[in-house]
């Protein structure tokens, strides 16, 4: 049984249909890469499991450490120990670094500062020149994703989703990002990657393919870089998909 | 312990200024509770005449030529009655070249039925600077009505702030009238936050006018209403000389049956000079709502967290 189940996940907006009977199981300790074209409906799949605004109205189930979850809210799935790191983290006026990578940490941890801190120099921040900074407009895009990073490892909780964790970034923030994600599964974190990235997905364990809101292959990692490094795409028509082309190139 | 003493130590306390400032000789401060001074001190280059009136206190400040406060001159304007009323009329000068920050509480910890207005002239000349800092304890029985009205002259090359901000207690009604005019490559920085709940009422009324080549003007306003509270906004800011440069910014948080709303005005009376603006009006950003509510935090939680940074 995986640590996350999502078993025939259909969503529909405004008439139309994103995902189309999505099933896959997330393994405990092992990085996954969650891949595919834009538009091919993978943010929304992740969007769906932590039952963000706009994607929680599934049909289908998802359970997770076996109990189910797709009724849940945002903060209750949290609390059950799913994440969520957004492509473009949102700015907060006059919320301090150290207020935003504390909020996960719980009330009843002693030590909140050095969690803090720790969490903070994973990603390559020196605590001191952020922990006051507020995480606003004055970071840029890179320094508000290392510092959301540091918010998701702060809060330690034991399964994660990154969406698109290269986009945006330098090649230097690119390797800290990298090794604060090989940590992650050191620490045993299971981890789901959404990407379109080659270098992201060669971090991964498993990948899940996706096109049209379906999943066309779940296979180990290495099956299906080779397929993305000849092809870029998993088929032809984004809104037309040609499956087969896909697993027989795959294959 | 006299009783001017006994009230300085009560209307500071509830403020929460350390007493010990007090007996500094490097700190100005005046201390008024109603229409009393009780406590004063100046520090050179500083005159500080006061004058009782009905109710209150008239005050004359001026900064002599090129004097530069080192530490913030500690004001504090106090009630500690239920009921009253405090009037105070503020006339400043700063005089060309001088510099000096203040720093305001006012103070209403018991206030059941308590008015403080406030008549104020400032006037700064050639590249002089005034900060005011407005930090404001009230009752929260929500029984207090401020009623600060200004009008501010900002000369040349001068630099004018003001932040207004309550610390603690409910807003009663807190309705602010400032008007500020601005010379030739002069500063005006206009700041409010406030966080309004129960019926509390909020009405500010900003006003800049940048008449001045190269004269810079922000008004800036963060409220958050919650409960039956209300907020208005006016922010009016006209640009009417070259390279006039200004940026009207209204954020405002409502929850449960609150009501605000917003009313900027940007005038531009030349082709040289320019003003943005920008205004939100609603519930907390939902992006930045999902996020934390990610990390766990109820949505509760996470709304106050939200809120707080905006009125910090």
């Amino acid at each position: 049984m995986g640590l996350l189940e999502v078993k025939n996940l259909s969503l529909h907006i405004n008439g139309k249909h994103i995902l189309r009977d999505v099933t896959l199981d997330v393994w405990r300790g092992h990085i996954h890469a969650l891949v595919g074209t834009n538009g091919a409906g993978k943010s929304t799949l992740a969007s769906a499991i932590m039952g963000l605004e706009g994607y929680r109205e599934v049909t289908g189930k998802i359970y997770f450490k076996g109990e189910r979850i797709d009724d849940l809210s945002i903060d209750q799935r949290a609390q059950k120990g799913i994440t969520f790191g957004w492509q473009e983290p949102a700015r907060y006026e006059g919320i301090s670094v150290n207020d935003f990578v504390g909020a996960g940490i719980s009330n009843d941890e002693n030590d909140k500062e050095a969690i803090i801190a720790d969490a903070l120099q994973q990603v390559g921040m020196k605590p001191d020149d952020y922990l006051t900074r507020a995480v606003d407009e004055t970071l840029s895009g890179g320094e508000r994703k290392k510092i959301e990073l540091a918010s998701i490892i702060a809060m330690n909780p034991p399964f994660i989703m990154l969406d698109e964790p290269d986009s945006g970034i330098d090649v230097a923030t690119l390797e800290r990002m990298a090794d604060a994600i090989k940590l992650l599964k050191e620490r045993g974190t299971t981890v789901l990657l959404i990407t379109h990235s080659l270098a992201v997905m060669r971090q991964a364990d498993h990948a899940f393919l996706m096109c049209d809101g379906q999943i066309i292959e779940k296979n180990t990692a290495d099956k299906i870089i080779p397929y993305f490094e000849q092809n870029c795409i998993p088929c032809n028509h984004k809104n037309k998909p040609d499956i087969e082309r896909a697993r027989e190139a795959i294959e | 312990m006299s009783a001017d003493q006994r009230l300085a130590s009560e209307i500071t306390g509830s403020a929460g200024i350390e007493s010990d400032m007090f007996k500094r000789k490097d700190i100005a401060h005046l201390l008024i509770h109603h229409d009393n001074v009780v406590g004063m001190h100046a520090v050179d280059g500083l005159e500080i005449k006061t004058k009782k009136i009905k109710d209150g206190v008239k005050i004359d400040l001026r900064l002599k030529e090129g004097t530069t406060v080192k530490n913030p001159v500690q004001m504090c304007f106090g009630m500690m009655p239920k009921k009253g009323l405090q009037h105070i009329v503020l006339n400043a000068v700063i005089e060309k070249d001088a510099h000096i920050n203040i720093l305001a509480h006012c103070t209403f910890p018991n206030a059941i039925d308590v008015k403080h207005v406030m008549d104020a002239e400032l006037t700064l000349e050639e590249n002089a600077s005034y900060k005011y800092y407005e930090r404001h304890v009230h009752s929260d029985k929500g029984g207090v009505q401020v009623i600060p009205k200004a009008k501010i002259h900002v000369g040349k090359h001068a630099r004018y702030i003001t932040d207004f901000e309550l610390l603690k207690g409910r807003v009663g009604l807190i309705d602010i009238d400032y008007e500020t005019t601005c010379e030739e490559k002069s500063t005006l920085e206009m700041n409010a936050r406030i966080n309004a709940t129960h019926e509390d009422k909020v009405k500010i009324r900003e006003i800049g006018h940048l008449n001045g080549a190269h004269s810079r003007g922000v008004l800036l306003s963060r409220v958050a209403v919650r409960d039956q509270a209300e907020a208005e906004v006016y922010s009016e800011l006209t640009a009417s000389a070259p390279y006039a440069r200004g940026h009207v910014d209204c954020k405002e948080i409502v929850q449960d049956d609150g009501i605000v709303s917003a009313i900027p005005i940007v005038k531009v009376n030349h082709p040289k000079a320019h003003i943005t603006h920008e205004a939100s009006l609603g519930s907390v950003d939902s992006k930045q709502l999902q996020t934390l509510m990610a990390r766990g935090l109820s949505e509760d939680d996470a709304t106050d967290l939200i809120i707080q940074g905006l009125l910090k």
